[in-house]
């Protein structure tokens, strides 16, 4: 069924209407960073910043250390989307591959737990890192992050090792290699683009994430980006809001770049899990 | 080989990341860490430069500024006590102490301040930060709301212009809202994001008290005459005259100022320090002043929360603790701190600073009104949060909108608001 060239363009319309409704705030965000105080204050603002400055940016490292914020951000992100595909890759495998009843149960458990509220966890938490000497430490971080992003990327892994067909590790056996060869040569290089993209989510949330990072780091040289993005907001909510865009704005590149730069093996990875063949 | 170049770099960072600061000294130097809320640039600047100048002439106690934010303090500072991590240093406000205080995370100052900073502060100001017996922060920076208007507007439209010996009276302010409004334009634009506060501050100068005290102590609500005047002010330009915007009754401060630049309203009843962001942002030329907020039968009276510096009742150095909070708050220091925060200090001595009473950007305005200000009135109720964000702020939000009418914002606030109370006066 071929579309009419009208559909096809009221197609392209909403598709273009939605990539702005998007890409709207992070616009908003750039125009922002680079207004001087005035320009913030107009009743009729402007998307392209009439008289723009950088002034912002440099107030904004001038006031807060953003860079060794964002050091400790990129560990903690690092950390969390390495170790949480370490521990995700081999259960993965194992729950897709067994098809038992525990490993039913284990599916089952992880999409429940994705359903406690953040505040129900974060007391018992604190506990038992402060129990571990683990609170204000980063690695104290990392292993929150690790926990939090682990039953989604196992969840996510799990339909990926489905999504490759066990046949082929079978005809890989039958041609005489053994389990760790199958697993390494065959398996995992068809896994890759859905590993990718589940630690591609584990650091994306781990880099985002404020909420652990304000109550388990107590000091500024261990804070994160978003904490120290808050610095910014002084009494009654009121922002210093060049400086905070401009922060915020540099807050979102990383992400922005590791998309960009793995977006096609995301694509694929996601592909790859959507349907079983 | 790339991929263990990454494993390794990860593993690297993680384990340099491990080793951090250290309290401890060998050589007996006392390490004490001082967190500010400071935000604004040159209010950070001010507080850094005192730490400088404290640590250049007290080598044996050393200070660490220590940045926190104003907008989480108060679940950083109960996870920091928790955690046995908390600052010696305290910078807060005297409206987030209440919790702290009677959960004895923070050191009683009674004993531990000098004679000189005591005498210094008035007692009205002592009353913010004292609980039960003891005194549980230093009361040092603090800001009246003030009416900030566009004085060309003003001028030209001939209203007799309020000064803190002459204010404005609750009804005349009502008069000249509605003359100044029509044609799209509005005399006011209340920002009224969180109400109650505002709404009770601003009611002592009407003589309001909401919040009454009998003889054992317990705390009963009965929103009386006093209490009505400001609420109904509000109310009838919202809705009666239209001489309020009503969009802004849900909006904070900042959101009000394109408005107020733009020539749609006339006066926005903000904070004193909200003068900083009007000096960077306001359009070249544009002619503003502050005015002293309506007064009644309590005269210029309002309620404040001033902000204030607590030491940590886990602090193993209390009196080194003591002695920077007095370099901080001596007169002079006192006086920097409140023109970098572009408030008002609380100190008697402080006050008398010519530099506060300049007309430029109406300092004199301000520091005129600093003798009405009165500890908030709901200050030391216990389940006032509670009542606030249950109670008070949708019924009073509901009433501004004219939603619901007087008689069942005074039902809510009594009936409700005494049930909420008495929970916690059991």
């Amino acid at each position: 069924m071929r579309t009419s060239r009208t559909g096809r363009a009221g197609q392209y319309l909403a598709l273009l209407a939605y990539l702005l409704f998007l890409a709207f705030p992070f616009l908003w965000l750039v125009s922002t960073a680079f207004k001087p105080p005035r320009e913030l204050g107009s009743l009729h603002p402007t998307w392209i910043p009439k008289d723009p400055t950088l002034a912002n940016f440099r107030q904004a490292f001038d006031e807060q250390p953003l860079l060794h914020a964002a050091l400790n951000s990129l560990v903690a992100a690092l950390g969390a989307a390495l170790i949480a595909v370490l521990l995700a890759t081999p259960m993965a495998y194992v729950m897709a591959r067994r098809r038992t009843p525990l490993a039913r149960a284990a599916t089952g458990w992880v999409v429940v737990s994705q359903a406690f509220p953040l505040v129900l966890l974060i007391i018992p938490l604190f506990l038992v890192l402060k129990n571990l000497r683990l609170i204000n430490s980063v690695p104290g971080l990392v292993m929150v992050y690790v926990v939090w992003a682990l039953p989604f990327a196992l969840w996510m892994l799990v339909g990926y090792v489905r999504a490759v067909p066990a046949e082929l590790e079978e005809a890989a056996a039958v041609d005489g290699a053994g389990r760790l060869r199958t697993l390494v040569s065959v398996t995992a290089p068809l896994l890759a683009p859905g590993i990718v993209a589940t630690a591609l989510f584990a650091f994306v949330t781990a880099w985002n994430e404020f909420f652990f990072a304000l109550v388990l780091l107590k000091t500024p040289e261990k804070q994160t980006l978003p904490v120290v993005l808050t610095h910014f907001i002084g009494a009654e909510g009121v922002a210093d809001l060049g400086p905070l865009a401009a922060a915020a704005f540099l807050a979102t590149l990383p992400s922005l770049v590791v998309f960009a730069v793995i977006q096609r093996r995301i694509t694929g990875g996601m592909l790859a899990g959507a349907v079983k063949s | 080989m790339r991929r263990s170049w990454f494993i390794t770099a990860v593993l690297v960072l993680l384990l340099t990341s491990c080793t951090g600061g250290t309290r401890e000294s060998d050589d007996g130097t006392v390490t004490l860490r001082f967190q500010s809320l400071a935000w604004q640039e040159e209010s950070v600047e001010v507080n850094k430069e005192l730490v400088k100048e404290w640590n250049a002439t007290h080598p044996d106690v050393k200070v660490e500024y220590v940045q926190g934010s104003w907008d989480s303090v108060h679940d950083q500072l109960l996870t920091s006590f928790e955690g046995g991590e908390a600052p010696d240093i305290i910078h807060d406000a005297s409206d987030d102490l209440a919790d702290f205080a009677y959960g004895g995370y923070l050191a009683d100052l009674t004993d531990l301040l000098p004679e000189r900073l005591k005498a210094d502060i008035p007692q009205h100001s002592w009353e913010t930060a004292t609980f039960g017996d003891g005194i549980y922060g230093v009361p040092f920076l603090q800001e009246p709301r003030v009416l900030i208007a566009n004085a060309t507007w003003l001028k030209e439209s001939g209203v007799r212009i309020p000064t803190p010996d002459r204010p404005w009276s609750w009804p005349e302010f009502r008069r000249i809202t509605d003359a100044l409004s029509g044609d799209g334009k509005y005399g006011v634009a209340w920002p009224l994001k969180e109400p109650v506060s505002a709404t009770l501050n601003l009611s002592l100068s009407a003589g309001g008290q909401l919040f009454h005290r009998d003889a054992d102590g317990k705390v009963t609500i009965r929103f009386e005459a006093g209490d009505q005047v400001v609420p109904r002010t509000i109310h009838d330009q919202a809705n009666t005259d239209r001489s309020a915007s009503p969009t802004t009754l849900g909006s904070g401060g900042s959101d009000t100022l394109p408005g107020f630049f733009g020539g749609r309203y006339a006066m926005v009843p903000l904070g004193f320090s909200y003068r900083q962001q009007i000096v960077q942002q306001a359009p070249k030329g544009f002619d503003w002043q502050v005015l002293p907020a309506p007064a009644g039968p309590g005269g210029l009276a309002q309620g404040v929360s001033p902000q204030t510096l607590s030491i940590a009742e886990d602090s193993p150095h209390q009196q080194e603790a003591a002695r920077f909070i007095d370099f901080l708050l001596r007169p002079q220091n006192m006086v920097r701190l409140a023109l970098g925060d572009w408030m008002l200090p609380t100190g008697t001595q402080a006050l008398k600073d010519p530099a506060l009473h300049t007309a430029e950007h109406d300092w004199a305005t301000g520091t005129a009104l600093a003798g009405h200000l009165r500890p908030a009135p709901a200050q030391s109720v216990r389940g006032y949060p509670e009542w606030k964000d249950k109670v008070a702020t949708p019924a009073f939000q509901e009433y501004y909108s004219g939603a619901i009418g007087l008689g069942e914002l005074r039902e809510r606030l009594e009936e409700d608001g005494d049930l909420v109370l008495a929970r916690y006066q059991r």
